[in-house]
């Protein structure tokens, strides 16, 4: 994923606009694992968002998988936005009418029904990988927050996704449970080599990424910090 | 989950199952409006077929009778106008010229069912001491029963017309103190009279009717009016009922007589029934208009408390065709769960309704018609109103930004 000048401003008005990006440049590699830090208001969800797809810059590229995302229609986009990238949300967004493993199976019925043997196994499959196959048929209200969050981590994967991004995965959850997400999220990043893009506030998590990059006043504070080989 | 449906159907049933409380009042909503729609519809077609039978059963649908009398103007010499104000003639009573003939070529033309001769004229009953002034319809039983059936109207007695026998009305035997088989002279203007004795009893429901009509057969009306070999009328019965008033013009335009059709004789009657279907339609068209803001309205108040759902959905690659289907699903359902229930309540309520209300002689007061055709058509539209209501609020939701959706 690749980030070339991105500017997004916002009208304020008829006659006056803010800039909340001023300029960024940005290349995230496969199989990375990156933190992106920044005080509250610095323009780092405006960023993830555009990154995700879920918002189009007032200026520059936004590439993924080498595709220059700008472009396409909003039928491209929302496409590639299922098949290329996973989202897990601070708060963890599953959609209460359905079941823990219907929820996992959301992001694939775009392209399949849910009678497909095949994405009710994935499903089964991926909440194995977080450890919550024993809950599949539970709704999520009845479910703790990490496990809730670690459903929506499955959620994130369930089209094998060449980037997940997380904004404040853990925010909500106590120290525990945000360990066990965090170690969870890392280990799916080393066995699959899925890039992860994880917006926090929390040192300690970041601290056990690859990289932080911090963000001011829409800008990347440069240099970014290698942590972790 | 019933997992062979596609994902509209199933996120579209799962969100009406969860607002659970919402979606009961919507279907009650549109229960009620359906109900009333079904039950109204109904009732006036089962009061609108009661009267169109109480009309036909008492009148003919077509009468020919003998063409007006007109004066002619006396012209002078020079062909002008001698007097320049023409006074209408009484109108005396005459034959229909060769009604033999007519009838025999009535009944000649498709469509045409029965042709009854008949001569009309008045007469005064008299019993004793009292006397009434009555109208004298000759008939011939076997054609004219046919149309007017004086037989199901029958309460004492037999519909029999000998040469010495006359039915009359209830009433008219109630003021003259006669009952059934007993004797009444029939004296007509001319002088002639003749003593019958009465065969039958009828009610017909109309006050008028049974004050004043009486029946006696062709021959013994023609010898009391003094018209002998003579009728006044052919009633005909026809196959269309609606069709009366073209077949009226074209009899008469072919035939020496005057064609009156029972359409244009109850123009009253049909101004009615018109006014009654004018404002059945209207009342209709509000109670759809209402069930279909009721459904947009709860589906928008949906659309607000989903909007975090529908931000997901987007983010996760749903499309907006989707997403718009998902809120169109909800309001063609909701359309059809009212429809089934709402059809079934109005059946019942026609049922009891139909139980409850009788004529003051025991006789429902309309017919229990359940059209097919109106379920049918409930069925069909009901879901449509439902999918149509559903349009704004279901663009709305597909329209959503996922980013401002998600942060609600």
């Amino acid at each position: 994923m690749e980030l070339k000048g991105i500017r997004r401003s916002y009208r304020l008005g008829k006659k006056s606009q803010i800039e909340i990006l001023h300029g960024i440049d940005l290349v995230l590699h496969r199989g990375e694992f990156l933190a992106l830090m920044g005080p509250s208001g610095s323009g780092k969800s405006t960023l993830l968002n555009i990154v995700g797809l879920l918002d189009r810059p007032t200026a520059g590229e936004v590439f993924i998988n080498g595709e220059d995302t700008s472009k396409l229609g909003d039928a491209d986009i929302t496409r590639l936005r299922g098949h290329a990238i996973g989202f897990v949300f601070q708060e963890h967004h599953l959609l209460s009418a359905f079941t823990a493993a219907e929820n996992v199976m959301l992001p694939m019925v775009v392209d399949h029904d849910f009678s497909s043997p095949a994405i009710i196994a994935r499903a089964r499959a991926l909440l194995g990988q977080v450890g919550l196959d024993h809950v599949a048929d539970h709704k999520s209200m009845n479910m703790s927050g990490g496990e809730q969050q670690r459903v929506a981590i499955a959620r994130a994967l369930a089209m094998r996704p060449a980037l997940v991004l997380a904004d404040e995965p853990t925010g909500n959850l106590d120290s525990e449970a945000a360990d066990n997400v965090l170690t969870l999220m890392r280990q799916i990043n080393r066995d699959s080599g899925t890039s992860f893009l994880i917006v926090t506030h929390n040192l300690e998590l970041a601290k056990r990424c690859d990289r932080i990059i911090d963000v001011a006043d829409g800008r990347l504070v440069m240099p970014t910090e290698h942590l972790e080989p | 989950m019933n997992r062979l449906l596609p994902f509209e159907w199933i996120a579209a049933v799962r969100f009406l199952r969860e607002g659970r409380l919402q979606t009961m009042f919507i279907i009650l909503g549109i229960t009620i409006g359906v109900a009333v729609i079904v039950f109204m519809s109904a009732l006036l077609s089962g009061l609108q077929v009661n009267f169109l039978s109480r009309v036909l059963n008492s009148s003919a649908q077509i009468q020919l009778l003998p063409p007006d009398q007109v004066a002619r103007p006396l012209r002078g010499l020079g062909r002008e106008l001698e007097d320049s104000v023409v006074q209408r003639p009484a109108q005396r009573i005459v034959s229909i010229d060769q009604w033999q003939k007519i009838q025999q070529r009535m009944l000649a033309l498709p469509g045409i069912l029965v042709a009854a001769p008949t001569l009309s004229g008045s007469a005064l009953a008299v019993r004793g001491d009292a006397s009434r002034a009555i109208g004298l319809t000759g008939v011939m039983p076997e054609s004219y029963f046919r149309i007017i059936r004086i037989p199901n109207y029958i309460v004492t007695g037999k519909a029999t017309l000998a040469s010495d026998e006359i039915i009359v009305g209830t009433q008219l035997a109630e003021d003259l103190g006669a009952t059934l088989g007993d004797k009444l002279n029939v004296q007509a203007a001319n002088g002639n009279a003749a003593v019958l004795r009465i065969s039958g009893l009828f009610d017909l429901g109309n006050k008028a009717a049974i004050e004043r009509n009486s029946y006696v057969s062709l021959r013994t009306a023609q010898s009391l009016l003094g018209r002998a070999g003579a009728v006044t009328t052919i009633e005909l019965k026809i196959s269309d009922i609606y069709a009366a008033e073209t077949l009226a013009r074209q009899i008469a335009a072919a035939n020496p007589v005057r064609a009156e059709s029972w359409i244009a004789t109850n123009a009253q009657f049909f101004t009615a029934v018109n006014a009654q279907k004018s404002s059945n339609t209207l009342i209709r068209a509000f109670v759809a208009l209402s069930v279909a803001f009721g459904i947009a309205a709860v589906l928008v108040v949906s659309v607000i408390q989903r909007s975090k759902d529908i931000g997901i959905l987007r983010a996760m690659g749903t499309t907006r065709g989707q997403i718009l289907r998902v809120f169109l699903v909800q309001g063609g359902l909701l359309g059809l769960a009212g429809a089934i229930i709402g059809s079934c309540v109005g059946i019942g309520g026609l049922v009891w309704y139909h139980s409850l209300v009788r004529q003051a002689d025991g006789s429902e007061l309309f017919p229990l018609i359940l059209d097919r055709q109106l379920f049918i058509v409930t069925l069909i539209l009901a879901p449509l109103t439902g999918l149509l209501a559903a349009t704004a609020p279901a663009v709305r939701a597909a329209r959503l930004d996922p980013v401002d959706a998600i942060r609600g």
